[in-house]
């Protein structure tokens, strides 16, 4: 897996990210279509991710939770809004109440996936667009490592240092 | 996250500075170049009041400085404060780095 490019936009708040793997098309894109795949990356280790539900067709949703090291099961939602098998993705992803329903008021982010055949590997480029701040900051405390915890835990420090 | 109390105030009022977009809009034009608060109300359809009061949220935030030249009102990005949403952006690239490692050992096996 080779990392080709990765793109802040600290204004319209998104990020690209452009890798490219040794599988073919049709294989990577496997691990977006198949729940039980999906799950064995999209959460880290210590923050698996179970799909209770997993309706990969447009219009389509799927709803799942985080397990955090406390037992804690924050749950997030997404709404397949275009799919078109094997090369482009495109999802709403949003945070839900305890009962799986959308919270509103938190707004939905919005990724796009490409897949594209590079002489036989896939480039795969992921588009995360995100409405507000303090979305972006949720959607971090939901799949967040130790590690980040303590780079956030920084985050904390700059804000007590300044007047 | 546990934070402080204080802190979370501070964090809220950074996301509600950044959650309108005229707002947006003024910290990505003083950011290339400062300008007075009537520069920036010439800009927009809206009084000089109203854009003294967006002014005045992102201040609170610490995204933007406003200082008094003569009659003028110079507004500037502050780095420090944007910086946090660099950060928040850095943080959520550590995470999909991750999930791309993860892709490749489920794609080798």
């Amino acid at each position: 897996m080779t990392v080709i490019e990765s793109r802040k936009d600290t204004q319209a708040l998104n990020l690209t990210i452009v890798a490219e793997f040794d599988a073919s098309v049709e294989r990577v894109w496997q691990i977006w279509e198949d729940p039980r795949q999906l799950e064995r990356w999209w959460g880290p280790p210590t923050y698996p991710a179970t799909f209770e539900t997993h309706e990969f067709k447009p219009g389509g949703k799927a709803s799942y939770y985080m397990t955090t090291p406390e037992g804690d099961k924050p749950r997030g939602w997404w709404r397949f809004t275009a799919i078109e098998a094997p090369h482009r993705l495109e999802f709403d992803d949003g945070f839900a109440d305890d009962n799986g329903d959308p919270v509103a008021e938190m707004g939905s982010a919005h990724a796009v996936v490409t897949l594209e055949d590079v002489g036989g590997r896939t480039r795969m480029t992921t588009v995360s667009n995100f409405e507000s701040l303090e979305q972006l900051q949720k959607m971090l405390e939901m799949g967040m490592e130790e590690g980040m915890k303590e780079a956030m835990g920084q985050i904390d420090g700059i804000l007590a240092s300044q007047p | 996250m546990v934070v402080h109390e204080l802190k979370e105030i501070e964090l809220d009022r950074l996301f509600q500075a950044l959650a309108d977009a005229t707002r947006r809009d003024i910290v990505a034009r003083v950011l290339t170049s400062e300008s007075s608060v009537s520069g920036l109300a010439a800009r927009y359809d809206m009084s000089f009041a109203a854009v003294q009061k967006h002014v005045a949220v992102l201040e609170r935030a610490l995204l933007v400085t406003k200082e008094k030249r003569g009659r003028e009102q110079i507004v500037r990005a502050h780095p420090e404060g944007l910086g946090r949403v660099q950060r928040l952006l850095d943080e959520y690239e550590k995470i999909w780095l991750q999930r791309l490692g993860r892709i490749a050992e489920i794609l080798e096996q």
